[in-house]
């Protein structure tokens, strides 16, 4: 359980990490939280040549009120997230999701960005962020580059993040009035991650009817995806029990034949899962539209 | 200054150095000039070492020596089984591996460098090419014709044909009759599974030799330092007296660190032969592979009785794990720590039990808090539901029929034993009571009719714990004396320290053994140390382990006060110029009996048995005595345990909503520590019942090999349990103590999976194995809900 060699570096910019990490390319990781990173490093399963520390980087974590948005540093911690009153006002379904994250320890030190540019496939903020909507903001010594969260999940353990980029900022978008959101997760006794989590937002008109939705799956499958299928049945509905149960019988459609399988839960047993997570959260996220 | 007593709830004196950082654990101990050891592990389950290339790790830089099988087989020498059932089979275990390695963990090659880095790195340098055999990891499956065999050869040549380790079994009344006449037979096949005990603190060991004197150090995590010395001496033929094994402050063990390890001899010897002190420290992953796991039977069980709800007999067969040796006390556990265990709190008169110890190609398995006690427990109290179910009856009123009546001073029953006081049903009243039986019932009722499921579940259990009358365990097949013993030494001013032969990782021997002293010394626990765990200090003992150091450890700790206080009346009588039986020893004092102010203190008289100015005649100076208690029986600590739980339909995830453990200990020295341990026990035996497992791969590979995968039970899991006591004091030691180390997690598995089979018994579901995860009740909800359409279909 020790490492292989590496060398430890530590720039304090962000266009200093993006030069190193073009330098050293594919010989080196981004060191946050590292609390993937570095389990994967004692069982030699990652042996990254160097490891840039960007938990120094100036700028890099905070909660910003933008308005129109909230901007959450990429190195900010679970444990800001999930005590911060900025998110609690104003996207509570964030501050759910984060404290629902393994342990305090963990959460003390795991960021929200080291998450999402993991990418694995049991993440939670990961589909939280993906039923958000939010814009991510990456760096590189080039400049910058916004990247929608419907495109940066691209496959286990893999985003459209390229080589020497920094993610820097996870920018989410204010959501319409008579909005709601919720995040139900099925966790995995042993690691805590999800086995399978649902995470809903579901916006509701005037009369009555629902007007948008946005439903993300995690832990079902390679990697975290949208439930589209579930999103139309329940846009220009009312939410009764049934059609909410409908529509979330629907929400592996994406996943289809590539369900997770291992010794926590077969593949039939995670569909079903999915089936009943999404329709806790839809149900509780239109509970809350009102 | 705080004097005492028994039964007092003092907190631990050990935890404010513990939990403020300063303990001092095996990965403490820095020595000038430490070497470190990687050691070299077989991927494959089962395979052949046709050759092992060294040099590219010898060569590396700070790299000191690498040393395979080969190197060291005849100073390494075997690992010994430390118990013998009759025609136990006792394949040869080399600590490292020579011509085969039978598991996925089994050490092949040793490599000592100047920090564990290096030593890690080099280790990945040795290349050992196998050739791979196939595997086998099913205890029943092994012993079948055509499996893979693990120890080739003949029986008499150190082989197992068949895989068989041993066949064993225990029998009383006549079961086959009883059988015959029984009205109502209930047949299940049980599983047991495999876990994976997850000491906090994995095992470590660090061994210095001086050349000069021959003396050989080793500080080792382990919970039987003397035995260890011993076991250690037999193997390698290291003088027992050049051999001083410590055992400092230890993380926990469960029962994991109770044996002779391949390691504690690997890292002994290869200090010996470089001279230079070498140190070992387990990883977690290294851990699951190569520290014992329990538990893994595989039981065909029958309960037999009448419609009236009287249970007459009960037979199991079983196919023990034993992984891919023998461990030291092995064989001991699933023979007469299971078998022996059978009859349970009732009258029960006719048992049958037979059991089959299986070579596998997994990791040895051997004791786990409870040890063969759970095993039964769980078969007993999960086929008395079944028989309460398949008579149409009350669990509770099964029990309560069948019960054993209260008795004081022993009473044997069919397996041969002699249970030693008890009062089953008080335990069980007190238990029903707690919990509000008749409320929960109708609670259960109502919600049922809402779709929810909500069960209870109970669990009567007992156990044998004091390990052990010594004559009586020797006759079982014990290869050493199950006594404990004590030193106590007054000093001059009248502070004690008292040395013991208990091992304590986690009990609070610091606080439990100062009540004992200040309860019959009259003097301030602060005026106490106890000193345990190293070879060189105390005489020596056992260890600790089976709930044994307060039955055992604590009665020879008392006897020996006895010793030294019977010593002091002596001369204070003598210095007070009075005869003996008019002095009388209250609140620390020696008072000559209706003289009040004519007294001695108990310090006073330590420093005049040192100054030895006037004694009696022929009185020897000093005040310190030894004692070794041998108990003339085992304890048996019982009481009745009750879950309640609440399933989600939709998922089948299983909740605890409430936990009532009342348990019968005998006299209580610590309630809070013994709560402690009630709770921490509950907490391992409802983890067995609802998370954790051990899962191997067919061809053997451990896929629940980290704590990613292998769940351990976690706080957010409990509620608040609600413990309580009856107090059947135990006529086999003078303390009237039973042990409590393991009742929670003896009791908890049963009443847990009760509860759970409870909730769903509407739906005709009488069985789920364990662990009752989320999607095997899922499952069981559907299967046992299609079940239902077919058959009204028909």
């Amino acid at each position: 359980m020790v490492t292989s060699d590496f060398e430890y570096l530590a720039p304090s910019t962000v266009a200093e990490a993006s030069r190193l990490l073009s330098k050293y390319r594919g010989e080196a990781k981004l060191l946050a939280g590292g609390h993937s990173l570095i389990p994967l490093m004692k069982l030699r399963l990652a042996e990254p040549k160097y490891l840039i520390d960007i938990s120094q980087v100036k700028g890099l974590s905070g909660i910003k009120d933008e308005r129109s948005a909230i901007a959450i540093g990429a190195a900010t911690t679970y444990a800001e997230i999930e005590s911060s009153a900025l998110i609690r006002r104003r996207f509570p379904i964030l501050a759910e999701a984060a404290g629902q994250i393994a342990d305090l320890q963990v959460r003390n030190r795991g960021t929200i960005g080291g998450s999402l540019a993991h990418a694995d496939p049991a993440g939670d903020m990961p589909a939280v962020v993906l039923a958000l909507g939010a814009e991510l903001v990456a760096l590189t010594a080039r400049g910058t580059r916004t990247i929608s969260v419907d495109r940066l999940n691209v496959d286990l353990l893999t985003t459209s993040l390229r080589p020497s980029e920094v993610l820097t900022t996870i920018r989410i978008p204010n959501l319409p009035a008579r909005t709601g959101a919720a995040y139900k997760k099925f966790e995995n006794k042993a690691s805590h991650y999800a086995v399978v989590g649902v995470a809903a937002v579901v916006t509701m008109g005037a009369g009555g009817v629902c007007t948008g939705a946005r439903i993300a799956v995690t832990g079902a499958g390679p990697k975290p995806v949208r439930a589209k299928r579930t999103e139309r049945i329940l846009i220009g509905k009312e939410l009764t029990p049934s059609v909410i149960r409908r529509a979330a019988s629907r929400a592996g459609a994406e996943i289809g034949d590539r369900f997770n399988d291992d010794i926590h839960a077969s593949s039939e047993y995670r569909a079903h899962l999915t089936a009943v997570m999404a329709e806790r959260a839809i149900t509780e996220a239109a509970a809350r539209a009102k | 200054m705080t004097m005492v007593g028994i039964n007092e709830s003092v907190k631990r004196r050990e935890d404010p150095r513990l939990i403020s950082g300063q303990g001092k654990y095996v990965d403490d101990i820095r020595l000038p000039g430490l070497l470190h050891l990687s050691l070299v592990r077989s991927p494959h389950a089962h395979a052949r070492i046709k050759r092992i290339d060294v040099s590219r790790a010898a060569k590396h830089p700070g790299v000191v020596a690498v040393f395979t099988g080969a190197d060291l087989q005849e100073q390494l020498g075997s690992l010994p089984a430390g118990w013998v059932v009759p025609d136990l089979k006792q394949p040869k275990h080399p600590p490292l591996a020579v011509d085969k390695v039978r598991y996925v963990g089994d050490a092949v090659a040793a490599v000592v460098a100047d920090d564990p880095y290096i030593a890690a790195d080099a280790a990945r340098l040795v290349r050992v090419t196998y050739e791979a055999l196939p595997g086998i990891v099913d205890a029943e499956k092994a012993t079948k014709r055509g499996a893979p065999i693990l120890h080739e050869g003949k029986a008499d040549q150190g082989g197992a044909p068949n895989n068989v380790a041993f066949d064993w079994e225990v029998n009383g009344g006549d079961y086959a009759a009883a059988r015959k006449k029984a009205e109502v037979v209930v047949k299940e096949r049980i599983i047991n599974q495999r876990l994976i005990p997850n000491a906090m603190e994995p095992r470590g060991v660090v061994a210095q030799y001086e050349p000069a004197s021959g003396q050989l150090t080793m500080w080792t995590s382990t919970q039987i330092p003397h035995l260890l010395r011993l076991l250690f001496a037999l193997v390698t033929g290291h003088p027992e007296h050049k051999l001083r094994v410590i055992a400092p402050d230890d993380g926990g063990a469960f029962g994991s660190k109770l044996y002779i390890y391949a390691e504690e001899v690997i890292t002994g010897i290869i200090a010996k032969h470089i001279g230079r002190p070498v140190k070992w420290i387990e990883g977690r992953q290294e851990n699951y592979l190569a520290t014992t796991h329990g538990r893994d039977h595989i039981t065909d069980v029958e309960i037999c009785g009448d419609k009236d709800g009287t249970i007459t007999g009960i037979s199991c067969s079983v196919h023990a794990n034993l992984g891919a040796y023998l461990s030291t006390f092995a064989p001991l556990i699933p023979t007469i720590l299971f078998g022996i265990m059978l009859v349970g709190v009732y009258k029960l008169s006719n048992i049958q039990c037979k059991v089959r110890g299986a070579f596998t190609n997994t990791t040895p398995v051997d004791a786990y808090r409870g040890a063969g006690r759970p095993e039964a427990t769980y078969l007993v109290e999960r086929m008395v539901d079944r028989f309460a179910d398949a008579v149409g009856r009350d669990p509770v009123f099964v029990r309560r029929k069948n019960m054993i009546p209260a008795f004081k001073n022993g009473r044997e029953v069919a397996t041969g034993v002699k249970y030693d006081s008890g009062d089953y049903k008080k335990a069980l009243a007190m238990a029903l009571d707690m919990v509000d039986y008749r409320q929960f019932k109708a609670e259960q009722r109502a919600a049922r009719k809402e779709g929810r499921l909500l069960g209870i579940g109970f669990s009567t259990y007992i156990e044998i714990c004091g390990m052990a009358p010594s004559a009586v365990a020797a006759s079982l097949g014990a290869g050493a004396g199950l006594w404990e013993s004590s030193l106590v030494r007054v000093h001059p001013t009248g502070k004690v320290t008292v040395f013991t032969g208990t091992s304590p990782h986690g009990q609070g021997h610091y606080t439990s053994m100062s009540q004992i002293v200040s309860s019959q010394l009259g003097i301030p626990m602060e005026d106490v140390e106890v000193v345990h765990g190293d070879t060189s200090a105390q005489q020596f003992g056992t260890g600790t382990f089976g709930s044994r150091s307060v039955v055992v450890g604590g009665s020879a700790l008392y006897m020996s006060l006895q010793k030294v206080k019977n010593k002091a009346r002596k001369i204070a009588a003598h210095q007070m110029g009075v005869p003996e039986k008019q002095v009388e020893f209250a609140s620390g004092r020696f008072v000559v009996e209706d003289v009040p102010d004519k007294s001695m203190s108990f310090p006073d008289v330590a420093l005049q048995a040192y100054h030895a100015k006037n004694l009696p005649r022929g009185m020897e100076p000093g005040l310190e005595a030894v004692s070794f208690f041998d108990p003339e029986n085992f304890t048996w600590p019982f009481g009745c345990h009750v879950a309640i739980v609440e399933i989600d339909p939709a998922t089948g995830e299983v909740k605890l909503k409430r936990y009532v453990a009342v348990d019968d200990v005998g006299k209580v020295i610590n309630p809070m520590i013994v709560d402690g341990m009630v709770h921490g026990g509950v907490a391992q035996g409802v983890g067995q019942a609802l998370v954790e497992q051990a899962v191997y791969s067919p061809d053997g590979q451990l896929l629940s090999g980290s704590m990613m995968d292998y769940a351990v039970p976690t706080a957010e899991m409990f509620p608040v349990f609600e413990t309580a006591r009856t107090e059947t004091p135990s006529p086999t030691n003078p303390l009237g103590v039973k042990g409590a180390g393991e009742t929670g997690t003896i009791a908890a598995s049963p009443a847990v999976i009760n509860a759970v089979v409870d909730a769903l018994s509407h739906l005709g579901v009488t069985h789920v194995d364990m662990p009752a995860t989320s999607e095997k009740i899922w499952r069981t909800i559907q299967d046992a809900k299609s079940r239902r359409r077919n058959g009204r279909k028909r």
